[in-house]
């Protein structure tokens, strides 16, 4: 198994005040908080963060861990020296209820290795208890197609599987899943029952999936409200038209009024996700220029100047 | 989209959109005593449908809200204000990358 250098992961000297430590603490979790942090690694960096404090905190764990020694580098293949914690006496019989940076009771097997399961998990000393299974977590990725209409994914979520030996593998776990329709970015589904299996007779916990869409050539979303931007030509701004536009649930055609102008919003009312209150869709338009890269175009333009003498596109700035 | 033979198909709820969930519910859901989630509504950290304690109603989304504002608390030693302030300014920074996001900067 790997050494764990919980000082590193800290970021404090090996001689740091008992102060210092709970001061790192307290810094690094608000960093890597999971409920505060975007970081995708953040879950992991907060549990080894809270593994690191519960034992540097206490006097006696940062004690039998200093005993190691300093010439273990992080990573670093480890195994315990035979009888190296004799002479240690814990006091306790194990953690007892969680306190600050202990909520996560999966600790490394490295922690397990030194301090024994009993210090990892309050429940090792009552065996015949029964507790209901932890929640897990996944992030899925769907079209935002999918949440006009509700689909099927095929999904796998790699898992740690502990064996009769007590050794942790990671398993890919398969499952067919339910897309329902009017699901929006940030939204959970939770599927009961598919979280970690239950201690003793306690129920398994359930599985949440984090919904997110995947990035698409030409809408964006908000919340509920999807937004295209709609390139349109002068003539079809100035003089309006009626156009074709795509949305997520098909053509429609959209009246552009006439003295339309660039970056002008017009809403599809209902056209957005689906859903009780159904978000609505917007039409931003863009608007873009023939190109004058020919004879006839350059003249065009040319003349479009000579009509347009009084307009000046930059009054407002003074110039 | 094709399916993985043999996998039961599985439907879940959309968590957010749970609703009619009691005081006890959200207890139960958080693994706290009532007077906790009773600090969260008198904090304004949320706020359900119905006056009387008895008679209040959450969502899924009141249900998240108060899972996190009891983690904060308990892995970042907040006290009750300092929980709300915090996801109050989550909320913030959530609509800002959720504005530049429309703006097309991810």
């Amino acid at each position: 198994m790997e050494f764990k250098d919980y000082y590193k992961i800290m970021g404090v000297a090996r001689d740091a005040t008992q102060d210092e430590i709970k001061r790192a603490y307290r810094q690094l979790a608000r960093k890597y908080h999971p409920d505060v942090s975007k970081s995708p690694d953040a879950e992991l960096r907060f549990k080894e963060l809270g593994e690191a404090y519960a034992v540097l905190k206490d006097l006696e764990k940062r004690a039998a861990y200093d005993q190691l020694g300093s010439n273990w580098k992080s990573g670093q293949d480890f195994r315990p020296p035979p009888d190296w914690n004799a002479g240690f006496e814990f006091s306790g019989d194990g953690r007892g209820a969680p306190g600050e940076g202990e909520s996560a009771n999966d600790f490394s097997d490295f922690f397990e290795s030194i301090f024994g399961r009993g210090f990892a998990s309050g429940t090792q000393a009552h065996a015949a208890s029964h507790r209901r299974g932890q929640d897990h977590h996944a992030a899925v990725s769907i079209d935002l197609e999918d949440a006009y209409t509700g689909a099927t994914r095929t999904i796998t979520l790699q898992r740690p599987e502990v064996d009769a030996t007590g050794h942790v593998s990671m398993r890919g776990h398969t499952l067919n899943v339910t897309i329902p329709r009017g699901i929006r970015a940030g939204q959970h589904i939770r599927l009961a029952g598919q979280g970690a299996p239950g201690i003793g007779q306690g129920k398994p916990g359930d599985l949440y999936l984090e919904i997110g869409f995947n990035p698409h050539a030409h809408y964006r979303v908000d919340q509920r409200d999807v937004y295209l931007d709609l390139p349109v030509a002068p003539w079809e701004a100035a003089l309006g038209a009626k156009l074709n536009v795509p949305t997520p649930s098909g053509i429609v055609e959209l009246k552009i009024p006439a003295g339309s102008v660039a970056g002008g919003k017009l809403r599809l009312k209902g056209r957005g996700i689906p859903g009780n209150t159904p978000g609505d869709f917007y039409v931003v338009l863009q608007i873009v220029l023939p190109s004058a890269d020919d004879e006839k175009a350059n003249a065009f333009y040319l003349y479009m100047a000579e009509q347009f003498k009084t307009f000046k596109p930059r009054a407002g700035l003074g110039v | 989209m094709e399916n993985e033979k043999g996998l039961p198909q599985l439907s879940g709820i959309i968590f957010e959109e749970l609703n009619e969930l009691t005081l006890a519910d959200l207890s139960h859901a958080c693994a706290v005593q009532a007077d906790c989630i009773v600090e969260l509504v008198e904090e304004g950290v949320i706020v359900p449908i119905g006056r009387e304690p008895h008679r209040w109603r959450f969502s899924g989304v009141h249900l998240h809200r108060a899972s996190v504002a009891l983690r904060l608390q308990r892995d970042l030693g907040l006290n009750l204000a300092g929980a709300a302030l915090a996801l109050q300014l989550l909320d913030e920074v959530e609509t800002l990358r959720a504005r530049l996001k429309v703006l097309g900067y991810d």
